[in-house]
């Protein structure tokens, strides 16, 4: 069996923060740590990503783009957020443009504590996320061959047209 | 006959894992230049089968089959080469392949994949001069494209063609996507260009788009061999081991410099071929 | 065979009723039958000659009515020229016109007394330049019927002269006949200025200071040309006593002596009217004139006039200074115009740069004078020339619609303007793609001039090759963008859609019956020029080829019936997560709606013709000027 979860790939957005988490993310891809050995590639491309891992707190202005990467991103996938700001707010909490952790905009499955997240906690939500991307893989895998079975054996029903799959994208934002 | 299939057969079939496992190495001895552990050799092979399972997203439904009609150029192209055929011939063909790829990128309309589809035409601008004086330095010592003669030939063709072969191994940098001409489709962790032409491949599209690279690779690397291999069979393992230096080589280029600027990609690669192929034609010529 | 006077004196008469007639209806159900008849005359023309077993007809011994006839229409030709020119004040161009067209009279009347030889040579070089020019000439009729209509619809200030169009259109054909089925060298300068008189009149159509201006340059250009081939006529005249094509082609092949200097002479003549560096503004400038124009004049005929030429002397030239001089001059503006086309987002400037740059090729391939490369020009020629009516038609039929002609207008045209797009892809696609014949002529020219040691010919196709893929490339990615704009209302007349989708048909049709053509057309009319057996490609490339073509129509049309039907989930496009929701537009920095507009490279300050026009004008005229001088000066 195929364990997608040795090669997760991450989509690092940095919202409202004070960048600190920011630059542990990418220290998290040096040399010391590593993270590569994991399969870990930062894409910065969210078409190509799995574990959306966001630092920093969602302000008015970055909820629609944290809202869009998410739904660009192919299913499974895993969203993690480090740092305090990104669990809940952190110190901008109060501030009147934030409205709170990344779980204000989309579904958050692994917060990270930490102001800022240490390197080494960032790995371990890392290996957090890839054992739930590994789950998640399998009940998409799961629910792809009930489909095809279904196309298979019912009235021969065609693939999703274009307009459905426009629909399903708008659905995509909705809890999966 | 029944060599010449067996010979495609075994491209169609081994290239892509012969091309992932070439990755596998050099993700893993870039990591060791860095010092750092890096992921495991199979790397490539879990990421593949990865893309493969992952949802079916697409911006343009367009992409998927000139993705696929790409793949199936480029794998034609070898299979031109493994059989014996002519080897000016395949680099036309590989030409319209890459046609394919640049209008999958195009085809979105979207920033990152434009601008990476017009870097992707400048390198195959640069690269299409070697590529053709290759062929025409092979033509020129064994008197035919013809895959078969050449190989066939007394002596390494790298003995008279030294300078095509220069020209060459530094197209190669291009062609496998390595650091200082990587323009237009960034690896690892570059960003500036977000995923430049790949920007928009997801899932299946992109995992198409790895395989045709690897089958790409194998084909380049196999052109480079040809300037070694002779009559007398132990040039193959000669041969394997220039690909190999060659590789490393690449990937101790890809570590070592920094990404230039597309016209200076340009006029070093022009500058290269004419002052190394081109002078080496001319010697070629007149002598 | 009466159907050859025919074919040049028709299409005449027809321009005289064109001239006559101003009705407009009337006029156009005329030129339809017109060009439906020159189109079944040229059919008879080459029945009879197959018929006759493929052999060259010489006809016409005895030309003396007809030869005054053609001295005449010389001189009216003249007086015209000079009239013109005094006219718009251009005094010295007049003489251009009168000195070389006296000396020929001169040479008629009290010039020695001539060898008689025929007057018309049929072979299979001229049937080939009749069909082009009767196939393609009568559909651009056409479709030019259609154009015009739209044209002077939405060019408002300039006036409707289409009867004049129409006259020179028609008059240019029955010229350009004449031109190649003409054996006797008189006969052919006399429709050599008569092509570069036509070209003249449509480039000045719209009397437009700038039309003007151009049509004057090409003017100039084209006469000097044409003065260099009178003075070769005569000198050749002088020294052998006859004025027959094929003679001075089999003289100055048996010995390269003091006929080179005609030969040489000629080919000068060749490169003005095929607009070769240093002469290439005059193309450039032509593309002021109407699109058909263009489209039949400027790179489907009359510049091929000078290829036709060229190729004829081809056996002369080989491995002479000549055809050193012409594979040189011919290569280097095959790399010089198409690194300049880069530059160039007008789409007709476009079609006018790549016009020039593939006539470089041939008339490399014609000066290196081997059978291989004649084989790749001859097939670069046909397909040049669908191709590129294709293409002039096309951009023309858009320009009406989209009110533009610039290919950063033509974004996602595919999805604003279906149908022309598909024939422009196909038209481009025929110019450089694998299976389209332009691939196996750059195929055969490498090879050929590898073995002949030419070696600077290797370096001009080596990367011209590579920025000609470039340009085109980049052209179509930006037809088949997606958009999400709303289509442009088609306003196509029909029978320009009549001549677009034939040309389209015709170059799909040439990709898979080119090895048919080589082996029952071509390699007999390398045999007929280099009396060589041999087949000039080997089978198995052309068989090669031929899965080739398969594979690649066969591939994608799989490929995109297998995805049609995924199940796919769309996604919008990376737009660093601030796309608006349509893929057109992204969040300004102020939350505005910023449009997206994507734009191609063009290197407009490395390679703008501003920039390498000159440079390469100079070296193209210092390498003609010093090796004329050389040719000239080595032969007596």
């Amino acid at each position: 069996m195929a364990n997608v979860k040795r090669s997760p790939w991450l989509l690092h957005y940095d919202g409202s923060s004070c960048n600190g988490c920011d630059i542990e993310v990418l220290a998290c891809l040096t040399p010391v740590y590593d993270a590569e050995r994991l399969g870990v590639e930062n894409t910065g491309d969210p078409m190509q990503a799995d574990i959306f891992l966001i630092t920093g707190g969602i302000n008015e202005q970055n909820a629609p783009v944290v809202k869009q990467l998410y739904n660009q991103m192919p299913r499974p996938k895993v969203v993690v957020a480090v740092g305090t700001c990104a669990c809940t707010g952190g110190v901008f909490k109060e501030a009147y443009n934030i409205c709170g952790g990344a779980d204000t905009a989309i579904p958050v499955d692994i917060y990270v504590p930490g102001c800022a997240a240490r390197p080494q906690s960032i790995i371990d939500g890392i290996i957090k996320a890839r054992d739930l991307f590994q789950k998640r893989s399998e009940e998409h895998d799961a629910k792809v061959k009930e489909e095809k079975k279904a196309g298979k054996h019912g009235s021969g029903s065609p693939a999703v047209s274009l307009q459905d799959a426009k629909e399903a994208a708008e659905e995509d934002g909705k809890e999966e | 006959m029944l060599y010449r299939v067996i010979s495609i057969l075994c491209y169609i079939i081994l290239a892509p894992f012969l091309g992932g496992l070439l990755e596998g190495l050099d993700r893993k001895i870039s990591a060791r230049m860095q010092g750092r552990v890096g992921p495991p050799i199979l790397q490539p092979f879990y990421d593949l089968i990865k893309l493969f399972k992952k949802q079916y997203i697409i911006v343009d439904r367009a992409q998927h089959f000139l993705l696929l009609s790409y793949l199936a150029l480029v794998v034609f192209t070898g299979c031109m080469f493994f059989g014996g055929s002519d080897l000016l011939m395949c680099f036309f063909v590989l030409s319209t392949a890459s046609v394919f790829l640049y209008f999958a990128a195009v085809i979105t309309s979207s920033p990152y994949t434009t601008i990476g589809g017009q870097r992707e035409l400048i390198q195959d601008m640069a690269c299409e001069p070697a590529l053709l004086f290759a062929a025409l330095g092979f033509y020129l010592i064994s008197g035919s494209f013809n895959i078969d003669t050449i190989v066939h030939s007394q002596y390494s063709a790298i003995a008279k063609l030294p300078g095509f072969f220069l020209a060459f191994v530094f197209i190669l940098t291009i062609k496998m996507r390595k650091s200082p001409f990587d323009e237009s489709a960034s690896h690892h962790a570059h960003q500036e260009l977000v995923k430049g032409i790949t920007t928009e491949m997801g899932g299946r599209n992109l995992a198409i788009y790895n395989v045709t690279e690897w089958y790409e690779t194998v084909l380049m690397l196999s052109v480079l061999a040809l300037f070694i291999i002779n009559e007398n069979p132990w040039s193959y393992l000669a041969a394997a081991l220039v690909i190999c230096a060659a590789y490393f080589a690449e990937i101790l280029i890809d570590n070592t410099a920094a990404r230039v600027k597309t016209s200076t990609m340009l006029k070093m690669t022009w500058m290269v071929t004419l002052l190394s192929a081109g002078v080496n034609f001319l010697v070629l010529m007149l002598v | 065979m009466p159907v050859v006077p025919f074919l040049i004196i028709f299409p005449l008469m027809m321009a005289g009723l064109m001239f006559c007639i101003r009705v407009n209806r009337v006029r156009n159900a005329i030129a339809y039958i017109g060009s439906v008849v020159i189109m079944a005359a040229v059919g008879v023309l080459t029945f009879q000659w197959a018929h006759g077993g493929f052999q060259p007809i010489e006809l016409y011994v005895n030309t003396e009515i007809a030869d005054k006839v053609i001295l005449c229409a010389e001189i009216l030709l003249m007086i015209q020229v000079t009239i013109l020119s005094f006219k718009y004040r251009k005094y010295w161009i007049s003489l251009l016109s009168i000195i070389p067209t006296l000396a020929i009279a001169w040479l008629e009347l009290f010039g020695p007394e001539m060898q008689t030889e025929e007057h018309i040579y049929i072979d299979h070089l001229s049937i080939l330049m009749s069909v082009i020019i009767g196939v393609i000439g009568s559909l651009i009729i056409i479709y030019a019927v259609g154009y015009m209509h739209g044209y002077q619809h939405y060019h408002t200030k300039i006036g409707d002269r289409r009867y004049y169009f129409f006259m020179v259109l028609f008059a240019f054909l029955g010229a350009m006949f004449g031109f190649v089925l003409s054996e006797s060298l008189l006969w052919i300068d006399l429709f050599w200025e008569a092509t570069s008189v036509c070209s003249f009149l449509l480039i000045g159509y719209t009397r437009e200071p700038e039309a003007i201006k151009n049509s004057f340059r090409a003017l100039w250009m084209n006469l000097l040309g044409g003065t260099a081939l009178a003075v070769g006529i005569i000198y050749f005249a002088l020294t052998e006593g006859t004025v027959s094509l094929n003679v001075l082609v089999t003289q100055a092949r048996l010995n390269h002596g003091d006929l080179m200097i005609p030969v040489a002479l000629i080919a000068f003549a060749a490169l003005t009217k095929s607009a070769q560096l240093p002469f290439s503004t005059w193309l450039m400038g032509a593309m002021v004139a109407p699109t058909p124009s263009s489209a039949l004049l400027h790179s489907a005929t009359m510049v091929k006039a000078g290829i036709y030429v060229l190729f004829r002397l081809a056996p002369a030239m080989s491995a002479t200074t000549t055809g050193m001089m012409v594979a040189f001059v011919g290569g280097f503006t095959f790399l010089m115009a198409s690194i300049m086309a880069i530059a160039q987002s007008d789409g007709k400037k476009v079609l006018a740069m790549s016009t020039i740059s593939n006539l470089g090729l041939m008339v490399a391939c014609a000066g290196v004078g081997r059978p291989e490369t004649i084989w790749a020009g001859v097939f670069l020629m046909i397909f040049h020339a669908i191709s590129k009516s294709l293409l002039f038609q096309d951009v023309g039929a858009t320009e009406n619609s989209l009110h533009s002609r610039d290919i950063e207008n033509m974004h996602g045209l595919l999805y604003r303007l279906p149908r022309l797009a598909i024939f422009m892809f196909i038209g481009i696609a025929g110019m450089f793609l694998a299976p389209f014949g332009m691939l196996i002529s750059k195929w055969a020219a490498l090879k050929a001039s590898v073995d002949e040691n030419n070696i600077l010919l290797v370096f001009f196709i080596v990367f011209g090759s590579a920025t000609t893929s470039f340009y085109w490339t980049k052209w179509l990615g930006k037809i088949i963008a997606n958009t999400n704009e709303a289509p442009v209302k088609d306003i196509t007349k029909r029978n320009e859609m009549i001549s677009i989708a034939i040309h389209g048909v015709l170059m799909i049709a040439l990709c898979f019956l080119f090895p048919l053509l080589s082996r029952v057309y071509v390699d007999p009319m390398l045999r007929e020029m280099f009396q060589v057996a041999e087949q000039t490609l080997p089978t198995t490339t052309l068989d090669l080829l031929m899965i080739l073509v398969v594979f690649i129509f066969a591939v994608p049309l799989i490929a995109y019936s297998y995805s049609k039907n995924i199940k796919a989930n769309k996604k919008l496009s990376y737009m660093s997560g601030i796309n608006t929701g349509k893929n057109h537009a992204f969040t300004g920095s102020f939350g505005q709606n910023e449009r997206l507009v994507l734009s191609n490279y063009y290197f407009k300050d490395i390679c703008g013709v501003r920039k390498l026009m000159l440079p390469s004008q100079l070296v193209t005229a210092a390498v003609i000027v010093v090796m004329m001088i050389f040719i000239i000066g080595g032969a007596l």
